[in-house]
C-alpha cells in the first residue's frame, strides 16, 4: 500500500509546493485553482520522477523556518553594509578577495541551496565548485580577513543546512 | 488609516528605490568585473523586495483584498538570480583567471572551470 502511494506521489512536498504556487499564480483562492493545482502537482512530479532519483529527505522542519528567517535577516543587514561600501568606501581601500570554503555537505541539493544563499546575500557571490565538489569558491566584495568570512558562512549557513539535509 | 497605509507604502517604495539606485551606481563605481557582479544582488533582493512589500500592503490596506502572488516573484528571483551570477562568474574564471590566481582548491587541486581540458588557442589569460 505504501509502495503504491509512493509510486503515485514520488515527491509529496513538491506536490504541495506546486499546488501552492498555482493558487498564488491564480491569485484568488478558489476550488477551481485548488483542483487544477493539485492535478498539476500530481502529474509533474510523476512525469519528472526518473530525472530526480535520490531526493534527500528534509529532516528538520523547524530548522527550515529558522534558516529562512536567518537568511532574510542577513540579506537586510548585508544590503546596508554593501550599500555603505559602494557609496562611501574608495576603491583603493576596498579589499576584494577570493575565499575557499571547504564543504562538509555532500548532497547536491544542499550544496545548491548553500551556493544560492551565498550569492543572494549581498557582498558574497559563489563562483565555482572544486573539481570533485569538495570546496566552494566565493568572491567577496570587501574582505580584509577571508578566514572570518569562511567561518561565518560555515557557522551560520552550512551548519544549519547539514541539520536540514543530512 | 489611509494616511498610515500610504505612509507605509511610500517608505517601502523609497527603500527599494534607494537600493535599486545603489545597485546601479555600484555597476559604474566598482572597478573590477568580479566586484561589479555584486551590485545587482542588491537590486534583486531589497530593491525588488521593497516594491513587492509595497504592492502587498497596497492591496491589503487600500483595496481590502489579500494578494500574495508577489511572493512568487521573490521565489522565482531566488531561483534564477544565483544561476545567472554563477554563469557570469564561471565565464570570468574561464577567460581571465589562471589556476594560480585563485586560492587553493584543497584536495581536488583544481576548480571545476579549470578542470576541463585546456585548449591550446585560448586567448591571453593575463589580460585582467
Amino acid at each position: 500500500m505504501m509502495k503504491l502511494l509512493h509510486r503515485i506521489f514520488p515527491h509529496p512536498h513538491l506536490t504541495i509546493l506546486l499546488t501552492i504556487v498555482w493558487i498564488l499564480l491564480a491569485n484568488k483562492p478558489s476550488l477551481n485553482s485548488l483542483v487544477f493545482g493539485l492535478i498539476l502537482g500530481i502529474i509533474i512530479p510523476f512525469v519528472t520522477q526518473p530525472y530526480w532519483p535520490d531526493r534527500p529527505k528534509l529532516r528538520n522542519w523547524p530548522m527550515v523556518a529558522e534558516y529562512m528567517i536567518v537568511v532574510l535577516w542577513d540579506i537586510v543587514v548585508a544590503n546596508v553594509t554593501v550599500a555603505r561600501i559602494v557609496l562611501f568606501k574608495r576603491n583603493e581601500d576596498r579589499r576584494p578577495n577570493w575565499v575557499c570554503i571547504p564543504l562538509e555537505l555532500r548532497t547536491p541539493e544542499a550544496i545548491t541551496v548553500l551556493a544560492g544563499t551565498i550569492t543572494m546575500t549581498p557582498g558574497t557571490v559563489s563562483c565555482d565548485l572544486s573539481a570533485q565538489g569538495h570546496n566552494l569558491l566565493v568572491h567577496c566584495l570587501d574582505a580584509p580577513n577571508p578566514d572570518q568570512v569562511r567561518d561565518e558562512i560555515k557557522q551560520r549557513y552550512e551548519r544549519r543546512l547539514k541539520e536540514i539535509f543530512e | 488609516m489611509t494616511f498610515i497605509a500610504e505612509l507605509l507604502i511610500a517608505i517601502f517604495l523609497i527603500v527599494s528605490g534607494i537600493f535599486g539606485f545603489v545597485g546601479s551606481f555600484g555597476m559604474i563605481k566598482l572597478n573590477d568585473p568580479m566586484s561589479r557582479l555584486h551590485a545587482p544582488t542588491k537590486a534583486t533582493t531589497l530593491g525588488v523586495g521593497g516594491v513587492l512589500l509595497a504592492s502587498i500592503t497596497h492591496s491589503v490596506l487600500l483595496e481590502g483584498k489579500l494578494s500574495l502572488h508577489e511572493l512568487l516573484i521573490t521565489l522565482f528571483l531566488f531561483l534564477t538570480a544565483p544561476i545567472t551570477a554563477l554563469f557570469i562568474a564561471k565565464w570570468h574564471i574561464h577567460r581571465h583567471e589562471l589556476p594560480s590566481d585563485l586560492p587553493d582548491a584543497g584536495e581536488d587541486e583544481l576548480w571545476a572551470t579549470h578542470a576541463v581540458e585546456q585548449v591550446e588557442d585560448v586567448p591571453d589569460h593575463s589580460a585582467n
